[in-house]
């Protein structure tokens, strides 16, 4: 039992030590982190804090980064909310397949994609714009969403469907009052999942943007200055970048086993 | 006053045959009981009727007109699935309105039916519960209430008790046979049980491999099974059957056994017959001086309280007797029971009833 304690312990200190190691750098002084070792800060210091809060050049990032990942969650919930209704409802030629095809997009690495991609939003001039971004990670979002919405919709009877066409509910009237509200775990699951997927995805983000839609991952990628390394300002931007998808965890962490099993348990 | 008929109404479901060549007339301020075994295809018809399935093939018409691919949204009809279905989501009181609401009631009346059909089925208690915090009894009071409360020219109910313990079962069975009688509508419940069938009276219609074998009042149905396949399915426990020779006044089976033929069945037809006796017409005492004795060996007794199944091995055949009162009998052990030749059934070599016992009452209650 004890054993069990300590062997949990350990795993934790593991596992947090990274992330204590970066809360730690993004309290100290560049002077105190490049110095030596230092296992807390020696002159507390909210300075860093303060230059990503008030400079232009860093907040930006968080809020472009904020602008397409909540366009890509809004996009892949409405695409994605019918088309898994349809694949958990209807029988259609081919709907086996056109499902596993989804998935297969997932396979594919995004390098693959980023090529086509800039090629394309630059000649029809998207490029730089959020909706780029937010439309270019729907390639991976919008599959999985479909995915995970199937799985919890199978999960309620059809019978329901029925009471409701003979009750007399037009079709968007009972999707949205009474089959939403049903399935709405699954909803905020997948909200989580997309969020989650566009939040920390780089590659296709810095490519497709350059000034206007940068997102933050790009600037914390950006920051060798004349003056060298900034260690510290580096450090507290990682720090607010765990935070969204901390908050969010928190609110789906009862639905995330179903999630992770594509709302399948 | 409406109908609704249904003209050579088929259905396929892949290569499934699920319903074959439905014909029928339902008249408003009836009952109509779908007795059959599972898989008879009582669900099918009754989701053709709903018009949430397409007929393959045929029509359906409601009071004269053609309604067969009109969507169930656009048709005034209401239903109780055999799963407890309500809206998780929504309270009791809610999940009665909505139908109401959707049909833009004002307020006032909404409130005011919702109350009467909640009083109705006695869940006027638990109106602001959610369906997953009632037990099932009142998950399905509610499902009938939703039903009943839409006024609906077609009431479909799909073994709306199976899924409800014993008690509960034959106390709802109850209030819903009395609630029926006052409505206008046509309602049609499905059952397996030919009890209640017996019990909700009505008018009957067996159905069996997606046929409806017989139609027709009950009781009528019930005395007078048109044929063994309707008297196997309209007969609990499953009626006695045993293939006979009849030759000079007596029926004599395979395996030797001599039943004599008197006083107004003398006139059958010499041949082969299939002869059926129903448990209850069965009997461990010799009850009049017709009665006809077989000895065999018991075994199995069930016991149910009230009553008494015993399961008889004679010569090769099996036989349910059913007998009031309680008969501890071992297995194994001899014993006689009796049998009353004017309670017997003659079934043809097709399965068509021949004779049908006389002395039975035959008051149509419907």
């Amino acid at each position: 039992m004890r054993l069990r304690y300590l062997a949990l312990i350990v795993y934790f200190g593991f596992l947090l030590l990274p992330i204590y190691w970066l809360v730690n750098m993004s309290l100290k002084t560049n002077v105190e982190i490049t110095s030596g070792l230092t296992l807390w800060p020696q002159n507390l210091t909210f300075a860093n804090y303060v230059t990503i809060l008030t400079d232009q050049s860093w907040y930006s990032g968080y809020i472009n980064s904020f602008i397409y990942v909540a366009m890509n969650t809004a996009i892949s919930l409405t695409v994605a909310l019918p088309a898994a209704y349809a694949f958990s409802r209807y029988r259609f030629i081919g709907d086996k397949h056109m499902f596993f095809w989804l998935l297969t997009n997932r396979m594919a690495p995004p390098a693959v994609f980023v090529l086509p991609f800039f090629q394309l939003y630059q000649t029809f001039g998207l490029f730089d714009t959020h909706i780029a971004v937010a439309l270019a990670h729907c390639l991976f979002n919008v599959p999985l969403a479909v995915w995970i919405l199937e799985g919890f919709m199978s999960g309620v009877p059809k019978e329901i469907d029925e009471t409701a066409y003979v009750d007399g509910y037009s079709f968007p009237r009972f999707f949205l009052f009474v089959f939403m509200p049903l399935i709405k775990a699954g909803i905020g699951v997948t909200a989580f999942f997309c969020f989650m997927f566009s939040w920390v995805e780089l590659l296709m983000a810095r490519t497709l943007t350059s000034v206007a839609a940068k997102p933050i991952g790009a600037i914390m990628t950006r920051t060798v200055s004349a003056a060298g390394m900034d260690w510290g300002t580096l450090a507290a931007a990682g720090v607010l970048t765990i935070v969204p998808g901390v908050l969010v965890i928190y609110f789906v962490r009862n639905y995330m086993a179903k999630g992770f099993a594509l709302g399948r348990v | 006053m409406t109908t609704l008929e249904l003209r050579s109404v088929n259905r396929l479901e892949g290569d499934e045959l699920h319903l074959d060549d439905i014909r029928l007339s339902l008249e408003s301020g009836r009952l109509y009981v779908l007795l059959g075994p599972t898989n008879a295809g009582k669900t099918s018809l009754l989701r053709v009727m709903a018009g949430l399935d397409r007929p393959s093939t045929g029509r359906v018409l409601i009071g004269g007109q053609d309604v067969t691919g009109r969507s169930v949204r656009r048709r005034n009809v209401a239903m109780v699935y055999q799963q407890f279905v309500n809206y998780p989501s929504f309270t009791v009181y809610d999940n009665i309105a909505s139908p109401l609401r959707l049909k833009g009631l004002r307020r006032a009346e909404v409130d005011k039916k919702v109350r009467e059909t909640a009083e109705l089925l006695h869940i006027e208690p638990l109106l602001q519960r959610l369906p997953a915090e009632l037990s099932g009894g009142q998950q399905q009071r509610c499902a009938i209430a939703r039903a009943l409360v839409k006024e609906a020219e077609l009431l479909l109910l799909d073994e709306p008790l199976v899924n409800l313990d014993y008690k509960l079962r034959e106390e709802l069975r109850t209030e819903l046979r009395a609630l029926f009688e006052r409505r206008s509508a046509i309602v049609v419940y499905a059952t397996t049980e030919p009890m209640e069938a017996l019990v909700m009276g009505g008018h009957a219609v067996v159905m069996g491999e997606g046929r409806v074998l017989q139609s027709g009042p009950t009781l009528e149905v019930y005395h007078r099974p048109s044929s063994a396949r309707v008297a196997a399915v309209f007969s609990d426990p499953t009626m006695n059957m045993v293939d006979v020779n009849i030759r000079g006044g007596e029926a004599r089976t395979p395996a030797g056994l001599v039943l004599p033929l008197g006083g107004e069945l003398a006139d059958l037809r010499q041949g082969r017959f299939r002869l059926g006796v129903r448990a209850n017409h069965l009997s461990l005492r010799r009850r009049g001086a017709a009665d006809i004795e077989i000895k065999g060996t018991v075994d199995l007794a069930e016991i149910s309280g009230s009553e008494t199944f015993v399961h008889f091995r004679h010569n090769n055949l099996d036989w349910v007797v059913q007998e009031a009162g309680v008969h501890p009998l071992a297995r194994g052990a001899e014993a006689s029971f009796y049998l009353d030749p004017a309670k017997l059934y003659f079934f043809g070599d097709t399965g068509a009833l021949e004779r049908a016992p006389s002395s039975l009452p035959l008051d149509s209650a419907a």
